[in-house]
Order: structure tokens, then C-alpha cells, then sequence
């Protein structure tokens, strides 16, 4: 299967501080791919480059096969790639609706078209499955952690995106909205988008993931089916860069890790 | 795949809303700490009832129609005001901003001797421009807005002394300007705009009803938009019925009745703003600036023009303030849109429900609160009371809304109502 997006040899520097090194990533469509690494590792890096918040300094990025540039995050918007960032960026004051179609509001001539809006926002929550929500003109202030994400990734897939980017999603929430935030992330990946999810949490990796790539310094030292690997595996990945015969070769790795780059990085 | 997620919350079916549900809903949002524009209503009532026991006089039609004329420059003033406040900044200068307004309109018409409408055009092309100049220093420069307009306030103060030459007054005699805030519609006219604005209102809130209706959208029960239209009907019927009630004390020399012609001024820019506020993308874009404005700028929102614009907006409607308050006093002195005019607007808008930490707010609120001042302006004057009490009064009164507010907000941040 071709992947949906192709990072090849991706480098990105601040100043003398090189945070991503030559790091291949791939996202298939219909999948979970869960982006895990220590803090400092260059996940949200990645995310930054692939999302056009940072133009890279060396690499490609190929899109559905063909070879596409990404400068600002309006164009990963136009290729539809959506980043739900980890503060979720919604408007307490405003009700699900407003927040989901915020600033790009539908209207008939110069007034908001509310009655469409509110359509096309019910059928993407029923698309979803969501059925927590007790009114869509609910405001988001009065909605738990849990239906608050629910409602950011709402946001994300209505616009027919193809690559969903989710930021430490259920970082903050209790074991049931955990629970309800990771099936509909399934629940993404089995209606044919592709999914990054970025999580510290090996359970949730292991629950909702179908490939696991994992940066350690600013590498890309694995990029695995979930089911070929153990926790244990993933963990050793992440902390030392190696398991067994995964990772980066031993001497290699040795050499890494007296390199005094990453400190200064930005997570 | 290995999900066995439950549905914890039970998947709610949403019930068609009846009035029984909406009632209740109204409780428990009041509950909440959503107050909303309750607090104005009921001041208004309380102190209408006490006015009225205390001063028989308060309840007659010259004091009524006093009451309109009276407000209507610090209501016009606070309803700009809501749009700053929205996004948590705050105006001080609108006050003599809308003296230096007045200022530009008096030079123009009585000094110069240009006709009224350029004149106008003046006033309010000034208070375009501070606006620009201070929505340009807050939004691009950085400077935080109480300090901007803390500078303005005192700047202003300084150009209006200036304009009318140190000290003196100009007095202006044009019948258009003044005949604003003392002249009144003739009675008919006052029922044609009743069964406008009601029939208009009846009608958009139908027409909306029958769109939701026609997409199997959730709608409000029938009877709640009869009730509302019929609500809106009898306080427009009984507001021009008492206005146009001879209130002259020798009607044969003079008769004395009607809307006045300040009343439908505010009422379009009411119902305009309001329209830009809940039905425009840009109405939504400050709400959303307000409310998170690191949110709002990564949805696309261009931030720095949303907060340039509310001061454009404020100081525009200051500029109408001003052009009211020279045409109530038929002069404009050095004092026009200074001492209580400004904490009145800011008053105002808050007694009626705008909050002070942005996000929430209408402009019908700033109406609403402008009645309240207004009335306690206008019920202490009958009392006999020295401006010394008046303002002591005032002053506590605008600290009991400014602390609604803030406990309202906090038990709202517990309940998760905002």
C-alpha cells in the first residue's frame, strides 16, 4: 500500500542544534501510526515540519505518491492535514457548532448560515459515532475533557481531511474518557483516515496503534507493526535507541549519545 | 483493536426542547452563574417601584420621556463600549472621545458655518480616526489598553479645551442637530415603527423557525417565538403609548408628545449591531477573540484587525454619543463628555451583562444598563439628592454589577458554565 505521507531524509536545525537527523517517516492511510519518543526526542518537531508550522532544512515530503511542498499551515490545510493540538484551541465561550467551523464559517451572502452549519456538524458527530453530546449549541465550557477533545477532532475531520494529527490526546483525561477518545481515534483510522497519534502512554499505543515509529534524539530509530513488538521492545526504542536487533547499531548509538546537542532542543 | 471501550456516558437522545425543558433550562443556567441581562431587568424594576413610591412624579410621561433623552448619549456610548469589552480590553477615552467628537461637530456647524450633515460626517470621521490611532497602538504597537487610553483620556480632555478655544462654550443653533434629543415624532409615526420593528422581528424569527423546521433541525417550541414576539410587541406598544401622552403643562401654547427622535437612532443602531454581533462571521470572529484568542489565530482569524476594529467601533459610537449629548445641551463646553460620562457607559454595559473579562456580552445589554443609570440618574435628581450622594450612590452601584460579575464568573467556572 502506498503511504498517505512519505517523509524522506527530513533535517531540521536550530541554529547549531540539529533536532531531526535525516528521519524517514511513513503514514498509510486507514491506519493508526503511533509517533512515540522521550521528551526532546523531535516528536513535535516532526509534527511541526509535516504541519508547516517549521520549514524544513533538508528532506521531501511525498503526498499520496507525488512529491509536495509544504511551507505554511495553509498548505498542509489545502493537502488536509489536521493537527489537534494538545490545548485543543477552542473557544469556551462559543457552542460546539461555532467552535467547529470556526473561521471558516459557512454563509448565505452576508449572514452566517446557521441551519447548514449545524447540518453538517450533526452529521460528522453522527459520523463519528458521538452520541455524548446532549445539544450542539451546547457551550464548550459546560463539556468534559473527553467530549472537548471529541469535539477538536470533529473540527479536524470535517474539512474531508485525509491526515489527522492528534497531539497527546488523551494526556489529560480519566480512564473512561481515555477509553472514549481512543475508540473514536480507532474510529478515524477504520473510516480510511490516517492517523499520528503522539503519546507517552504505551497502553494507548498498544490499544488504538497498527505501526509504532520511534524517534530517539532526533532520529527515526524504528518504524514497526504494533504487533511485531512487545512493550518491553517499544520502551528500550524509546529510552536507549535499540532493542535487541531494532534501533540503531551499537557502537553508533554509543557515539550518540555523548553528542551534547539535544538539550537545548525544543520539545 | 483491542478496544472494549464502553459507552459510559449514556448516549443521550436529545428531546425535542418544550417550554417546560426551556423554563428549566433557564433556571439552571441562571443557577449556574449565567446570569445574562436578569440582573438589569430586576434593578430596573426595583428601582422604578422605589422611585415611584418615593417620587409620584417619577412615574409621569414628562419624566418618562425625560428618561430616554437622558440615557440615550450613555447608552449609545456603552453599546460601542461592548465591543471592547468583549475582548477584554477597555476604553477610558470613549468618554471625552466623544467630547472631542462634539468638539469637531460644534467648530464645523457653528463656527465655520457648514451645513449639519457635514458636520456630522465630521464628528464621526473624527471618532473613526481615534479609533484607528488607538486600535493601531494596542493591537500594533502593544501597548496594553488601559494605558493607551488612560493617555487618550487625558490627551482628549486637553484637544476638546483647545477646540472651544479654553473655557467658554459653543453654543450651536442648528435646528437638525438639536432638534435630536428635542424634538419628537409625531405620534403616528411612533405606531408605524412599532408595527415595523415588531413585524420585522416576527418575521425573521419565524422565517428562521420554518428554515430549522424544513432541515429536521432541533427547534424551539412555537409557542416560546410567540411569546417572545408578543413580549417585544407589548413593551414597544406601551413604551410609545406613555410617550405619546401630552406632557406639556399647557398643551393649547405648546403641545408636548411623541417618540423622541433619539429613540428610533438607538433603536437601528441596536438592532444593526446587533445583527453584526450574532449573524456576521465578524460578529463571530470576536466573540472567538475574546474567548481564546491563541484559538482564534489559528483558526485563521486575523487577530490584530479584530482588535483595531472594536476600538474603530467604539469610538465611532462615542462620536454618536457626542453628537447626542451636544444636541440635549444645545452647546458643547469643555466639560461635554467628561466627569461621569464615561464610568456611566462603562457602567452601563456591565450592570447589563457584559463581562469585564471579555467573551461575553450584546448590546442590547448596554441598553438595558444605560436604562438602569439612567434611571437612578434621573429618579436621585427628583430625590433632591447633591451630586455628592449621587455619585457615592453611583459609584457603589457600578461596584455591585462589576462584583455580580465577577462572582457570577467564578461560580460559573465551578459549574463548568463559564
Amino acid at each position: 500500500m502506498t503511504p498517505l505521507l512519505e517523509a524522506r531524509g527530513i533535517v531540521k536545525r536550530f541554529g547549531p542544534v540539529q533536532v531531526l537527523q535525516d528521519v524517514d517517516f511513513s503514514v498509510p492511510p486507514g491506519e493508526v501510526t503511533a509517533l512515540v519518543g522521550d521528551n526532546g526526542a523531535g516528536k513535535s518537531t516532526l509534527v511541526k515540519c509535516i504541519s508547516g508550522i517549521y520549514p524544513s532544512d533538508e528532506g521531501e515530503f511525498l503526498f499520496e505518491g507525488n512529491p509536495v511542498s509544504i511551507h505554511s499551515p495553509r498548505d498542509a490545510a489545502t493537502l488536509g492535514i489536521e493537527v489537534v493540538y494538545q490545548d485543543l484551541a477552542l473557544c469556551d465561550n462559543l457552542d460546539i457548532v461555532q467552535n467547529m467551523f470556526l473561521g471558516r464559517e459557512k454563509r448565505s451572502g452576508l449572514v452566517l448560515d446557521e441551519p447548514t452549519m449545524e447540518q453538517m456538524a450533526a452529521k460528522t458527530l453522527a459520523g463519528l459515532s458521538v452520541r455524548t453530546v446532549k445539544s450542539l449549541r451546547q457551550l464548550v465550557a459546560s463539556l468534559s475533557g473527553g467530549q472537548r477533545q471529541t469535539v477538536a477532532i470533529a473540527k479536524a475531520v470535517l474539512w474531508n481531511s485525509k491526515l489527522v494529527i492528534l497531539d497527546e490526546p488523551t494526556a489529560a483525561l480519566g480512564v473512561a474518557q481515555t477509553a472514549q477518545v481512543l475508540e473514536l481515534v480507532r474510529r478515524l483510522a477504520d473510516n480510511g483516515l490516517a492517523v499520528v497519534l503522539i503519546s507517552h502512554n504505551m497502553n494507548d499505543v498498544f490499544a488504538v496503534s497498527d505501526n509504532i515509529a520511534a524517534l530517539f534524539l532526533g532520529r527515526m530509530v524504528a518504524q514497526v507493526r504494533t504487533t511485531d513488538v512487545t512493550h518491553a521492545q517499544v520502551v528500550e526504542l524509546i529510552t536507549a535507541g535499540r532493542s535487541g536487533n531494532l534501533g540503531l547499531p551499537p557502537a553508533e548509538n554509543g557515539h550518540e549519545l555523548m553528542e551534547p546537542t539535544i538539550p537545548g532542543a525544543k520539545e | 483493536m483491542t478496544i472494549t471501550a464502553q459507552q459510559i456516558e449514556p448516549a443521550a437522545v436529545t428531546p425535542k426542547p418544550t417550554v417546560a425543558t426551556i423554563a428549566r433550562d433557564y433556571v439552571a443556567r441562571i443557577r449556574g452563574g449565567d446570569l445574562g441581562a436578569l440582573p438589569a431587568v430586576l434593578g430596573l424594576v426595583v428601582l422604578c417601584v422605589f422611585f415611584g413610591i418615593m417620587r409620584p412624579a417619577f412615574f409621569s410621561a414628562g419624566n418618562f420621556a425625560n428618561l430616554f433623552t437622558q440615557g440615550a448619549a450613555v447608552a449609545v456610548i456603552a453599546m460601542g463600549l461592548v465591543f471592547v469589552l468583549l475582548l477584554g480590553e477597555i476604553d477610558l477615552s470613549a468618554g471625552f472621545a466623544s467630547g472631542v467628537c462634539a468638539a469637531v461637530l460644534a467648530q464645523v456647524v457653528a463656527v465655520q458655518g457648514f451645513p449639519w450633515y457635514v458636520a456630522i460626517l465630521a464628528a464621526l470621521a473624527t471618532g473613526i480616526v481615534i479609533g484607528l490611532v488607538l486600535g493601531f497602538l494596542v493591537a500594533k504597537v502593544g501597548i496594553p489598553s488601559f494605558v493607551v487610553t488612560l493617555a487618550a483620556f487625558l490627551a482628549f480632555q486637553g484637544t476638546v479645551l483647545l477646540l472651544i478655544k479654553g473655557g467658554t462654550n459653543i453654543s450651536i443653533g442648528d435646528e437638525v442637530i438639536v432638534a435630536i434629543e428635542n424634538r419628537n415624532l409625531p405620534p403616528w409615526l411612533g405606531w408605524v415603527l412599532v408595527i415595523l420593528i415588531a413585524g420585522g422581528y416576527a418575521l425573521v424569527q419565524l422565517m428562521s423557525l420554518r428554515r430549522r423546521q424544513a432541515r429536521n433541525l432541533v427547534t424551539e417550541p412555537l409557542a416560546v417565538v410567540l411569546g417572545r414576539i408578543a413580549g417585544l410587541t407589548l413593551i414597544l406598544a406601551l413604551a410609545v403609548y406613555f410617550l405619546n401622552l401630552e406632557r406639556s403643562i399647557n398643551p393649547m401654547i405648546n403641545s408636548l408628545k411623541g417618540v423622541p427622535i433619539v429613540v428610533p437612532i438607538i433603536a437601528v443602531l441596536l438592532i444593526v449591531w446587533t445583527f453584526v454581533l450574532h449573524r456576521t462571521a465578524y460578529g463571530r470572529h470576536i466573540y472567538a477573540v475574546g474567548g481564546n484568542r491563541e484559538a482564534a489565530r489559528r483558526a485563521g482569524i486575523n487577530v490584530d484587525k479584530i482588535r483595531i476594529s472594536v476600538f474603530v467601533i467604539c469610538s465611532f459610537m462615542a462620536a454618536i454619543g457626542g453628537i447626542i449629548a451636544a444636541s440635549r445641551a444645545r452647546s458643547v463646553d469643555p466639560n461635554t463628555g467628561g466627569s461621569s460620562v464615561l464610568l456611566y457607559a462603562v457602567g452601563a454595559a456591565v450592570i447589563g451583562g457584559t463581562s469585564l473579562f471579555g467573551g461575553k456580552g450584546r448590546v442590547l445589554d448596554a441598553v438595558l444598563g444605560g436604562a438602569v443609570i439612567a434611571v437612578i440618574d434621573n429618579g436621585m435628581g427628583l430625590m433632591n439628592l447633591s451630586s455628592g450622594q449621587k455619585f457615592v450612590f453611583t459609584g457603589s452601584v457600578l461596584l455591585l454589577a462589576a462584583g455580580v460579575d465577577a462572582l457570577s464568573r467564578r461560580r460559573a467556572a465551578a459549574t463548568g458554565n463559564r
